[in-house]
């Protein structure tokens, strides 16, 4: 009961702040600066939302960077988990990968803009190429981690339970001993990827899309609209957070006592 | 069958630069079926190599070790083994972890979880079947992982201080429970252990290394039947054998 009140107590006070800060925004906006082009009120960002959500539009740019997020985010998984894993466990691989990564992996994802446009045109891939980049080293790297740190004791384990094939070493007791780094770095690469794919869109790869509208919008001077945008963006980052590590973390990794990635 | 036959066996530790380090020298011994053998000795001399060699995880520098006549090549589920550590796959739930190995041999899912079950129930741990490691004690752990090592029926069961970071209490329990276990399943048991006690209790026969490099010192025979008092006075008088063995061999200021 107590434990419960205390729950409630916290959702309560956390509401309570955000109430706050936009009663704040509102006074500061309509009465301190009140010029919406530099700060657009609370309620002026809120009509914005709903006619924006109203016309679809709103639903059309999400739908559409969700998208170029997929892509980049699938991309950078299928590339980075094979190769973080031959580096992990192949010292070989390790010594031929490595000194390439490192030269490529300081490169800001943005600077590939050029040739993500030369390469894939104005397209959902360009966008998604950008988003690659800046979520592949996190999860190459952390497979990596995950590969080389798998405790010795599970390998020699289950070599004398007739697990002695490399194959099969690496199915059974590699990467399931490297899940959690894995995810931890899936993770990490959702969030990069989440700020490059609004620098990626803005250089134009499509009509649509979250990062796109908030320069279309400033271009229009319709600053409530960008701001709605902002949060949109913030909003569903933040979401799409909770949501991996809810079911993903939780599904996969149910066996880690205590806090799951 | 599960009769070890040990030869010759040296194994030397390559270093970067110099002679590399001697850990066992000449080791000779044969172990017969269903025997219990302790292997004890200073820290150091190589008694856990000895026993990874047997295993088939480390590879002898010369000599060589023969199961039943077939000489060893490399780790095989013919020879199970329980680590010092905790090895249990974390996971995997207990079930999980014991099917391990027929999972690897490629036995069809009922037949293996029935014959997983089977050795759950052998080491008491039915309640927990369905737990992950993390939800078990350190007792219970080892009673697992010695269950994933006789699920795969081997010939030999190579422990290595399997009980050696429990406490007195638990320790002394899984000791009883082993040589249950033992009785029931009657596999040929080498135990590496730094107990004298432990060793005087389980075996049948104990071989007390030297120090650095590893040589059989001498085999102490125990041939009482068992269960042992641990109070009497010919477990003293073996125990005091044994120790006066060990310390034989150590140099003051080498440890």
């Amino acid at each position: 009961m107590r434990w419960l009140s205390h729950t409630m107590r916290g959702r309560f006070l956390g509401g309570a702040s955000l109430v706050a800060a936009a009663v704040i925004w509102q006074i500061v906006a309509d009465f301190v600066v009140r010029n919406p082009f530099i700060l657009p009120s609370f309620t002026d960002v809120a009509s914005a939302f709903f006619g924006l959500l109203g016309s679809g539009i709103l639903i059309q740019d999400l739908t559409t960077s969700l998208i170029h997020f997929a892509i980049g985010i699938g991309a950078a998984f299928l590339v980075g988990v094979p190769i973080g894993m031959a580096m992990g466990w192949f010292p070989d691989a390790n010594t031929v990968a490595d000194p390439i990564i490192e030269v490529i992996r300081p490169i800001p994802p943005l600077a590939w803009i050029p040739f993500a446009i030369v390469w894939f045109g104005l397209t959902p891939q360009s966008a998604g190429f950008v988003i690659f980049v800046g979520a592949v080293f996190p999860i190459l790297i952390s497979t990596f981690a995950g590969f080389r740190n798998v405790p010795k004791v599970f390998v020699e384990a289950g070599k004398v339970l007739g697990c002695t094939r490399s194959r099969d070493l690496i199915r059974y007791v590699a990467l399931p001993a490297a899940t959690p780094s894995i995810v931890s770095g899936i993770r990490i690469a959702m969030g990069v990827g989440w700020m490059c794919l609004v620098a990626a869109e803005m250089f134009g790869v499509s009509r649509f899309g979250l990062g796109q509208k908030i320069w279309w919008y400033y271009y229009l001077h319709q600053m409530p609209n960008v701001v709605v945008y902002m949060l949109v963006l913030g909003f569903i980052g933040l979401l799409l957070d909770r949501l991996f590590r809810h079911y993903v973390g939780n599904m996969l990794l149910k066996w880690q006592s205590g806090e799951v990635v | 069958m599960g009769g070890v036959s040990v030869k010759g066996l040296t194994k030397v530790f390559a270093r970067e630069e110099g002679a590399g380090i001697v850990a066992l020298e000449n080791v000779n011994f044969d172990i017969r079926d269903k025997e219990f053998i302790c292997l004890v000795g200073p820290s150091g001399c190589g008694k856990t190599t000895l026993l990874r060699i047997i295993a088939g995880l480390e590879r002898a520098t010369s000599g060589e070790v023969r199961i039943d006549g077939k000489e060893i090549t490399g780790p095989d589920p013919s020879r199970g083994m329980v680590f010092q550590e905790y090895s249990l796959f974390p996971w995997k739930t207990v079930v999980g972890n014991v099917a391990f190995g027929l999972e690897m041999r490629g036995v069809p899912k009922d037949r293996r979880l029935s014959i997983a079950d089977e050795y759950i129930r052998l080491v008491g741990l039915e309640q927990f079947r369905d737990s992950y490691p993390y939800e078990l004690s350190g007792g219970m752990r080892q009673r697992v992982a010695i269950a994933r090592a006789l699920a795969n029926d081997p010939d030999v069961l190579l422990m290595d201080e399997p009980f050696g970071a429990l406490d007195a209490q638990t320790r002394n329990r899984m000791q009883k429970e082993l040589l249950a276990l033992w009785e029931k399943t009657r596999k040929t048991i080498v135990f590496v252990t730094h107990s004298v006690d432990e060793a005087v209790y389980l075996s049948d026969r104990i071989l007390v290394l030297t120090p650095r490099p590893g040589t059989v010192h001498e085999a102490v025979d125990v041939p009482w039947p068992r269960p042992r008092d641990r109070t009497s006075t010919e477990f003293a008088t073996i125990r005091r054998h044994v120790l006066r063995l060990i310390e034989d061999g150590e140099e003051p200021g080498k440890v």
